[in-house]
């Protein structure tokens, strides 16, 4: 048996959508009910994590421009040193940082249809060949009536030298689409203390400026 | 084994993955399910090719699941057991080639016996159950292997068509080793007479991977009168042989 099956690769099983009630097998407490001890969400950081602070900020949109409140975002990305913290990620000279996992989920909200990621800015990984890929966190979508999860990147607007030479980037044809992997940063100061820098990041599934996806 | 070049670059990523064939999955645009309408991408994905970025994944610890989290007949259970029928839900997550995918995070959600989701957003008629969550998660084996007890939940209407019903299911979100492995997907009952006219099940482009996504009935894992059993396994993304490839002269090409 196993040796026909490593002749004839099987099928992967097939993708279904994660339907209007996602919220309840990964983000319950967003449901309206607690269930589980230990919830995974949408602060990766913890006291002693090392790195900068950011939160990131968006909405997800339809092809009509309507803002989507029952989807489900996740993010996966390096530490400040820009090392994963995966056993396949051998990169010399950068630690693992065993305070930060670099992954997280976040559900767009039911009335502003916001979601948002308190994280830390990502360092640079080396990519394909040595090249090395600018700061950027891996994201997720999925929800009600999108069939196959789509991924795209998260870029940094304020590393603009680092991302003319990344490997991905230059791989989008049609210049005016890449700037749909730039989130934004906004510095936000209120009247009491400076907050973390923000940086939005609006997710286009398709229309006018559909945001980039990738077939990984 | 070393990771470095002779020219002190960091080489590819050990462990790519075959790629992703398209045609095991629904398209992005299924018109008969029509959400899927307005929240497809009209524009062609961009294939890349595996980097670290797509390779890695989280990796998740035992200690960080509760000891009920897979027990959907018990987790959320108030003051006696959740009505309906009793079932235990098992089987395997391998890659394509048949490698055990271990330690994967395995997270399940599900309506009750009568249709209805413990979500604030349904609205269906059909009652909440006071000792049914729905929702439960696990860690696979070394083997690759999972396990849960649950409620069979029930078949609901659904604002697409106005007789509209899923078949019975219950969704899975699958974390493996790698990125480009992250799954979701939906499980559905064997002989279910639903399955022929649900819009978003035949949005799946074959019979055989239709089939792929309905569960048998597993007589022997029946717990004895108790729960009935259904086996259902999960093909993920697997590894492919890097053959004859010169990676580090590929660099002027990959531009």
């Amino acid at each position: 048996m196993t040796q026909q099956l490593m002749q004839q690769p099987m099928r992967e099983t097939a993708s279904q959508t994660a339907g209007p009630y996602v919220h309840i097998g990964l983000a319950p407490q967003q449901a309206g009910f607690d269930i589980f001890e230990n919830n995974f969400g949408s602060v990766l950081f913890d006291d002693k994590t090392k790195g900068e602070r950011i939160r990131i900020e968006g909405r997800v949109f339809d092809g009509i421009g309507t803002v989507l409140k029952d989807v489900l975002i996740e993010i996966w990305q390096a530490n400040a040193a820009g090392r994963y913290a995966h056993p396949a990620d051998r990169q010399p000279g950068k630690a693992v940082d065993k305070h930060f996992r670099g992954w997280g989920r976040s559900c767009t909200d039911f009335d502003t249809g916001i979601y948002t990621f308190d994280t830390i800015k990502p360092g640079s990984v080396i990519g394909r060949n040595g090249r090395p890929m600018a700061p950027h966190i891996n994201v997720w979508i999925v929800g009600r009536g999108i069939n196959l999860g789509l991924s795209t990147r998260l870029y940094f607007s304020d590393e603009a030298k680092a991302n003319a030479a990344d490997p991905v980037i230059n791989l989008i044809e049609w210049e005016a689409r890449r700037a749909t992997l730039i989130a934004q940063r906004e510095d936000r100061n209120d009247d009491r203390k400076k907050g973390p820098p923000v940086y939005r990041f609006d997710i286009r599934l398709q229309g006018d400026r559909e945001t980039v996806f990738f077939d990984l | 084994m070393t990771h470095t070049t002779p020219l002190g670059r960091a080489p590819q990523p050990d462990a790519e993955y075959m790629m992703r064939d398209t045609t095991s999955h629904p398209s992005a645009l299924a018109p008969a399910y029509k959400t899927s309408v307005l929240r497809s991408p009209r524009l062609a994905l961009i294939s890349l090719q595996n980097s670290l970025s797509e390779v890695t994944a989280p990796v998740f610890d035992a200690r960080e699941l509760g000891a009920l989290d897979n027990d959907l007949i018990l987790n959320a259970a108030k003051d006696g057991m959740p009505i309906g029928e009793r079932i235990v839900v098992h089987g395997y997550v391998h890659d394509q080639i048949g490698r055990p995918v271990k330690n994967a995070l395995v997270e399940v959600w599900q309506c009750n016996a009568s249709g209805r989701y413990r979500h604030k957003k349904d609205q269906y008629i059909g009652a909440l159950d006071p000792n049914f969550g729905g929702c439960g998660r696990m860690l696979t084996d070394e083997n690759g292997y999972y396990a849960y007890r649950t409620i069979r939940p029930g078949p609901y209407p659904w604002r697409n068509r106005v007789n509209d019903w899923r078949p019975a299911h219950i969704h899975y979100a699958i974390s493996g080793d790698g990125w480009v492995q992250r799954l979701i997907t939906q499980m559905y009952f064997e002989g279910d007479p639903l399955i022929p006219d649900c819009p978003i099940l035949q949005s799946v482009p074959s019979e055989e991977q239709v089939r792929g996504l309905i569960a048998l009935q597993d007589r022997s894992h029946f717990v004895q009168l108790d729960s009935r059993a259904y086996r259902f396994d999960i093909v993920l993304r697997g590894h492919r042989a890097t053959l004859f490839e010169n990676r580090v002269q590929a660099q002027g090409a990959a531009k």
